[in-house]
């Protein structure tokens, strides 16, 4: 099973429905899109986040019902600094997709997917507390892992494994 | 620098009600579970988990280790299922480096795997009958999971923390006579599954404690990201192992409990129906186990064999670099989700193709599971809230990583 190289071209990728249905939604709002490894990863600008998801959610096709996760990659120290990671499950079709958002370190924040799905309070919270991204319109948008009066962020990249910070 | 927000410490509404802690050290909380009640007399206004009381900063640990270094770590996130996290973090190295794994170490992995299924449930249905007040279903359960553990020790060396699966197959053939260890103890768990059931099943105190207790509709279990038994019980048909097979799972035939009632007694049904399939699950990996290698042949990832590394110049230089400066992986990313007992186990990698992962993420199923607790308790009594949180069967490590 060698691996295959990974498919970044946007008009090849069409053929997937996920792209094309967000194409066709406003493509603006797509950034880029990768094939790797059998998954589907799009990105999406900053703005338009909670606009594709509900899209996809909605589609009578596609039907993302399920936030599987939400993450975060700091890739320290290129700009833009921060990757946060959603990936989309289907009960439906049983499907993944993976959406992306690039966030610049002077101005990480994003909107919350809550109100898409209350289940992302959790992990959004996690996210925050261990990268300091802030999602707008989180309704409790507090520490979940860390003792409140912590100060940094763990997870970052610039945050060392051990000794004194 | 983020801004400090204070504690989560809820504010009583009116003069009415009264806020509460239940836990970090509550025997019904399963770990250190820290929950904040707000009650109205005995009725729960609001709930609120606090956790991070087991956060041991895993993800970043894996940052500073070799990609096989990092199994290890992954036994101690959930010490109820270890090979099913080892397991997904494997088979999402293996996708990054694009491995293929012999028949005989997937139908081991497969059979391993719900062998952790059964032990895992076994510790849910004890503690939670014994939350309850049934005292005896206990000592059954712990009774078939010490045999389990037994099998476990035989084959890796460890009852919990087991490390068995390996990044390219499985770490060692198992011992002579294992798989008739396996069968002996698979041949007679049907009937002790029957003895619990005779326990709990249609106990009229167990029926008043569980049905229609701590209910969760289905859109509010799918929008509240739960997962596993907590979602199949509210009649939502998702099982990782048949939707998205993975190690050979596409090679063996079971059923996928579903309820519809979303009460804590659906979910007690469903799990309870799950260790039957995973006993056939068993069976049939017993009986078509295949014979061969249980490594991938992979010289740069696999350690090899004790005897060809002392026989051969080749495969001494070929350990020692994998020990000493790992294996380098191809960049890119990879998210792997199993059905983990508790529900979707899901580990996102990323490589930035050197010999240690760039990112491990790990999709815990408890995390995400416990959001459901709010919906199911409040407005209900603070006796339900324990028969709650044992439905949804967390464990706190994995919860807090």
């Amino acid at each position: 099973m060698a691996l295959e190289p990974a498919i970044t071209d946007l008009e090849q990728l069409k053929s997937h429905a996920e792209v094309a249905c967000l194409l066709s939604w406003n493509a603006a709002a797509v950034e880029a899109a990768k094939f790797d490894r059998h998954e589907l990863s799009i990105y999406v600008e900053r703005t338009g986040l909670r606009g594709a998801c509900a899209t996809l959610k909605n589609d009578a096709s596609l039907q993302y019902d399920a936030l599987s996760d939400v993450t975060c990659v700091d890739w320290y120290p290129s700009d833009p600094r921060f990757e946060v990671i959603y990936h989309l499950f289907s009960t439906v079709t049983k499907k993944r997709v993976r959406l992306k958002v690039r966030l610049s370190d002077d101005d990480a924040r994003v909107d919350s997917l809550t109100p898409l799905w209350p289940g992302a309070d959790f992990f959004e919270r996690e996210v925050f507390d261990l990268f300091g991204v802030r999602f707008q319109e989180h309704p409790n948008l507090k520490r979940i892992m860390m003792p409140d009066n912590w100060e940094g962020h763990p997870l970052r990249k610039d945050y060392p494994v051990e000794g004194y910070r | 620098m983020a801004e400090i927000t204070p504690t989560p410490v809820l504010d009583a509404a009116t003069d009415q009600t009264l806020v509460i802690n239940m836990g970090p050290q509550h025997p019904s909380t399963h770990g250190v579970l820290h929950l904040l009640l707000e009650i109205d007399g005995e009725t729960i206004v609001r709930i609120m988990p606090d956790i991070g009381y087991l956060h041991t900063g895993i993800e970043k640990t894996c940052e500073a280790k070799f990609y096989q270094q990092v199994v290890p770590l992954t036994d101690r996130i959930d010490y109820l299922c270890p090979m099913t996290n080892n397991l997904a973090y494997c088979l999402a190295v293996e996708k990054l480096l694009g491995l293929e794994i012999p028949p005989r170490a997937q139908w081991l992995r497969v059979m391993l795997n719900e062998l952790t299924r059964i032990n895992s449930h076994l510790v849910w249905l004890g503690t939670h009958a014994l939350d309850i007040g049934a005292m005896t279903v206990f000592l059954y359960c712990f009774r078939e999971r010490e045999q389990i553990l037994r099998l476990f020790e035989a084959v890796s060396g460890q009852r919990m923390m087991t490390s068995y699966f390996r990044i390219g197959g499985v770490a060692i053939e198992p011992p002579l006579d294992f798989l008739g260890r396996v069968k002996e103890f698979n041949d007679a768990f049907p009937e002790h599954v029957d003895e619990y059931e005779d326990l709990l099943t249609h106990n009229p105190i167990f029926m008043i404690r569980t049905k229609g207790v701590a209910h969760i509709s289905k859109e509010d279990a799918l929008a509240l990201a739960a997962t596993g038994p907590t979602l199949r019980a509210s009649g939502i048909d998702v099982d990782l192992r048949r939707d998205a097979p993975y190690t050979g799972y596409e090679n063996f035939k079971f059923n996928v409990p579903v309820a519809t009632e979303g009460d804590v007694y659906a979910r007690y049904l469903v799990r309870v129906a799950e260790l039957r399939e995973s006993q056939k699950i068993v069976a049939q990996a017993l009986e078509g186990m295949p014979e061969g290698p249980v490594k991938a042949d992979a010289p740069n990832v696999v350690l090899p064999d004790r005897e060809k590394m002392k026989t051969q110049m080749e495969a001494l230089i070929y350990h020692f670099k994998i020990v000493t400066e790992g294996f380098t992986v191809p960049a890119g990313e990879v998210y792997q989700a199993v059905e983990s007992p508790r529900g979707e186990m899901g580990y996102y990698v990323v490589s930035d193709g050197t010999a240690k992962p760039y990112r491990v993420h790990m999709r815990a199923p408890s995390f995400a599971n416990l959001q459901s607790l709010r919906k199911m308790c409040e407005g209900r009594l603070i006796a339900d809230v324990v028969a709650a949180i044992g439905s949804i069967d967390i464990v706190l490590g994995d919860c807090d990583r």
